[in-house]
């Protein structure tokens, strides 16, 4: 008989539960009767769900310190990352939780499309499904506009720019949309200050979407891997507690992967270009946008104009083909239940059409790797031109030409009595898909190439799972960096009171800091003055702005190099390389008047002269003053500059893994033991 | 699968084996292991998300005020604001100080002598934060000390409560004489 206190507590719930029926609203849903056959396959809807939980928690925990302002939005990311506990932690889980919710949702649309999820009676379904795809990519987009790096800037150009393609259906069209969406006549503040509100506006109409979605999912049920509609109870079983637990031991799978990149990789599916600022009047060598638009960039960029052959007529340009292409490629989703109208629901009993479905798998991983090249190249020696086309005339044919083909034709396997009679598991179209994007996400971390030689590959302290800055080391680059090169470069991200994590002593960062004249005021008359820097300023650099910089460079600004090594594609190897890479030009090379030449710089021509020689710089600790050394011991500092945080990182990440390891094999028997009552 | 097949011949045990799959009771103790961790998992989230909340590094990061006092003639106060806040530097008179010694045995609500109020030798040098320790209004000067206008609460020539529904005294900010003219706060 239960206590007095749990007895008030029962007539508590229960008059509440009289008003707002919470409790047996949970308990219905919990019997939702579900088919008994779903294979882990259907576990990536309630993963997409909790990927956009993550989402919206970290943005808004985020949108507390973020800044939606040109000249502040950088600085403010960076804040984020250094300066608000966990910081570094929430924006990284937000960065990589964009990728890792694109990874589910790919895996849950391409579950659809080879098990038939989308034909009657669940069209609508697959309709919301795909408007909330749409909304996820306008969501990505614009949230990485946000921080205000180069590929922020240049993306947001590049993909605000498409409209302007309808100029060409009606004359002015395409570029008053554009000036409508920017604010302005180019990608600037407004821009930037719309983009901020919309993205946080559209996570929460996904969140109400996807309530449409499951409210359309239960009116029919789930469908199952043999496609046989449910034909009794015996075919189905409560979702909870089989699904519920079966459910959880994904997300464990799913949280182990996600810590694996946010506290190992973090910067792995993200691109070198966006830790350097904003610049509109330069342009990235490669513009490339984030891993999962990469197939449907690949499409936008391969359709050539269309017009009559071996004429000179054109009735539609190549861009706006493109750009109706690219569209079009998503809105054929809509339509696909009419386009299959093969009487077998499952593609696991249809022999012909897996074929294809294997193959357009196949076809969307190579539009996704050549989105991130450039049109120029050669690829498995095809130009890149050939297999951008041809990949995407698959695309369309399998859609347009194949499904309804298949439809008339195929002759499909014998499917089960019922989903009680079928006893074999298929696994074999979805470890396909799985594979899949585990090759699009490996190849989009090697999407830029350089022609210039690849960079020395060190053994650094701080490589692997558990390393570590060498702070001896970093101290030393320190010294380096405050003699040699903070004549030109500043380093504006730290502050002198950070120096204490390299060892440096309370006293030793005061002194240090008062050696430095910082601009304060204005005072009670107004004017500005120079005053004695304190542990709470931020080093100052060598120049008043960065137009001041560039005017004493030849036009070319040195930049600053808090972030330079995360701003470069393998930023440490790059950095150490270039320092030793000077050499003198070869005779058959041109380099441009006032530049120097430099074998690891792209282009080969770099604006800073040679900046360590031996003996520059004078150890303390007595170690050799070596040129090597000297580069060795500056990157050791950037490094620890760039990611001051990297080492808790690190050490977080091992207890992470550790317990989601221990957090997985839990739920995992606990499902087997939960799913052993009814004998599977 | 070792599940047997539920055919006509055994509905009572085929009825139980399905009520059961419908509605299997017996909470599971590896289900409740793997609850726990992820009870567990979810508040270190939830944490380091709360504690992203409190005052970041460069927040934190002792920031100071450097004040001239060569202008604040004997009797003028400057207000400045060191972290945020409201800060009086007063030149006291040889007057206010007087008075301000003297009432140092009286009944008050938070007993303080002057001379722990100020710096030994400048005791004509007082620096108080001016937030009212009652509800935060800034107090007015007035020729007994400080009058805060939101409540009525009463501050004499040190900066401390006599009457009114303040509980302490106006604080006294950490701060240094960098020079005879100069005072750093914080």
């Amino acid at each position: 008989m239960k206590n007095r206190f749990w007895r008030n507590f029962d007539k508590a719930l229960f008059w509440f539960e009289h008003r707002l029926p919470i409790q047996s609203f949970a308990k219905h849903q919990g019997e939702y009767q579900t088919p008994r056959n779903l294979s882990y396959a259907w576990n990536f809807g309630s993963l997409a769900g909790v990927a956009l939980m993550i989402q919206i928690v970290t943005g808004i925990f985020l949108a507390m310190n973020y800044v939606p302002q040109v000249d502040h939005a950088f600085d403010s990311v960076e804040r984020i990352m250094r300066d608000v506990p966990f910081g570094w932690l929430i924006r990284y889980v937000h960065a990589v939780g964009a990728s890792m919710f694109f990874g589910v949702v790919y895996l849950h649309i391409f579950r659809g499309f080879y098990y038939g999820s989308y034909k009657s009676p669940r069209e609508v379904l697959w309709w919301f499904g795909v408007i909330i795809f749409l909304m996820m990519m306008g969501t990505a987009f614009m949230g990485y506009v946000l921080p205000w790096g180069q590929m922020s800037f240049w993306g947001a150009t590049v993909i605000t720019g498409l409209f302007t393609a309808f100029d060409e259906v009606i004359t002015g069209l395409g570029t008053g949309v554009q000036q409508l969406l920017l604010g302005s006549f180019s990608v600037d503040n407004p821009t930037l200050n719309r983009f901020f509100a919309l993205h946080f506006l559209l996570p929460f109409v996904i969140f109400g979407l996807v309530f449409i979605h499951v409210i359309a999912l239960h009116i029919h049920g789930s469908s199952n891997p043999t496609g046989v509609a449910v034909k009794s109870k015996k075919d189905t079983i409560p979702f909870h507690p089989y699904y519920t637990i079966k459910d959880f031991f994904g997300f464990g799978i799913f949280f182990l992967i996600f810590a694996a990149f946010v506290f190992f990789a973090p910067n792995y599916l993200g691109h070198p270009d966006n830790y350097t600022p904003a610049n509109p009047l330069v342009t990235p060598a490669h513009i490339v946008p984030e891993w999962y638009f990469l197939p449907f960039y690949a499409i936008l960029r391969a359709v050539p104009p269309i017009g009559i052959p071996f004429t000179s007529i054109v009735f539609i340009s190549s861009k706006l083909a493109g750009v109706i292409a690219m569209f079009g490629s998503i809105l054929i989703w809509f339509v696909v239940p009419w386009l299959d109208r093969h009487p077998v629901r499952s593609g696991a009993y249809r022999p012909v059409f897996k074929w294809f479905y294997l193959l357009f798998v196949i076809n969307f991983i190579i539009l996704g790797i050549m989105g991130a090249k450039s049109p120029d190249g050669i690829t498995w020696g095809i130009p890149n031109v050939i297999i951008g086309r041809t990949t995407t005339f698959y695309y369309f044919v399998y859609f347009l030409f194949v499904l309804p083909l298949l439809s008339k034709v195929e002759k499909a396997d014998e499917l089960p009595e019922s989903i009680y009679e079928y006893t074999k598991k298929k696994y074999g179209g979805n470890i396909v898909s799985v594979l899949a994007l585990a090759l699009v996400m490996g190849f989009s971390g090697a999407a830029t190439a350089n022609e210039t030689k690849e960079p020395v590959q060190v053994n650094w302290s701080f490589d692997g799972p558990l390393g570590t800055v060498d702070k001896q080391s970093a101290q030393r680059g320190f010294q380096v960096f405050k003699e040699v090169c903070a004549s030109c470069h500043s380093a504006k991200r730290l502050a002198f009171r950070n120096l204490q994590e390299l060892g440096f002593s309370e006293a030793e960062v005061k002194a240090l800091a008062s050696q430095y004249q910082v601009t304060d005021g204005p005072n009670d008359s107004g004017d500005m003055f120079q005053r004695p820097g304190r542990p709470s300023d931020r080093i100052p650099g060598p120049f008043a702005n960065s137009k001041a910089a560039a005017a004493a460079n030849g036009g070319a600004t040195p930049p600053d190099l808090s972030l330079i090594v995360k701003a470069r594609e393998d930023g440490p190897n790059y950095v150490y390389s270039l320092l030793n890479g000077f050499a003198e030009k070869p005779a058959d090379v041109e380099i441009p008047a006032g530049k120097n030449y430099n074998e690891y710089f792209p282009g080969n021509a770099i604006g800073m002269p040679k900046p360590l020689s031996d003996g520059q710089v004078t150890y303390a600790d007595g170690t050799q003053n070596t040129t090597d050394q000297m580069a060795k011991d500056v990157v050791n500092f950037l490094q620890w500059a760039a990611e001051p945080e990297m080492e808790s990182r690190k050490q977080m990440g091992v207890k992470s893994v550790i317990f989601l390891l221990v957090f997985t094999v839990f739920f995992y028997i606990a499902k087997k033991r939960i799913w052993a009552k009814i004998g599977q | 699968m070792s599940e047997k097949s539920c055919d006509t011949k055994n509905t009572c045990a085929c009825a139980a084996a399905a009520a059961n799959v419908q509605d299997p009771a017996k909470r599971d103790f590896m289900v409740l292991a793997a609850s726990a961790t992820a009870g567990i998992g979810a508040a270190c989230a939830g944490y380091s998300l709360i504690a992203s909340m409190e005052p970041a590094d460069d927040v934190r990061a002792m920031s100071s005020t450097e004040v001239d006092i060569s202008g604040i003639a004997p009797g003028q106060e400057k207000r400045v604001t060191w972290q945020g806040k409201t800060v009086f530097v007063r030149h006291r008179t040889p007057e206010e100080i007087k008075e301000a010694e003297a009432d140092d045995k009286k009944q008050m609500i938070d007993p303080a002598t002057d001379a722990s109020r100020v710096k030994a030798g400048k005791d004509e040098w007082l620096v108080l934060v001016g937030i009212c320790t009652h509800l935060g209004c800034i107090p007015n000067r007035v020729p007994e000390g400080w009058f805060c206008p939101c409540h009525g609460s009463h501050y004499d020539d040190s900066g401390r409560i006599r009457q009114g529904p303040a509980p302490k005294n106006l604080a006294v900010p950490p701060y240094k004489f960098i020079s005879d003219t100069k005072i750093m706060i914080g």
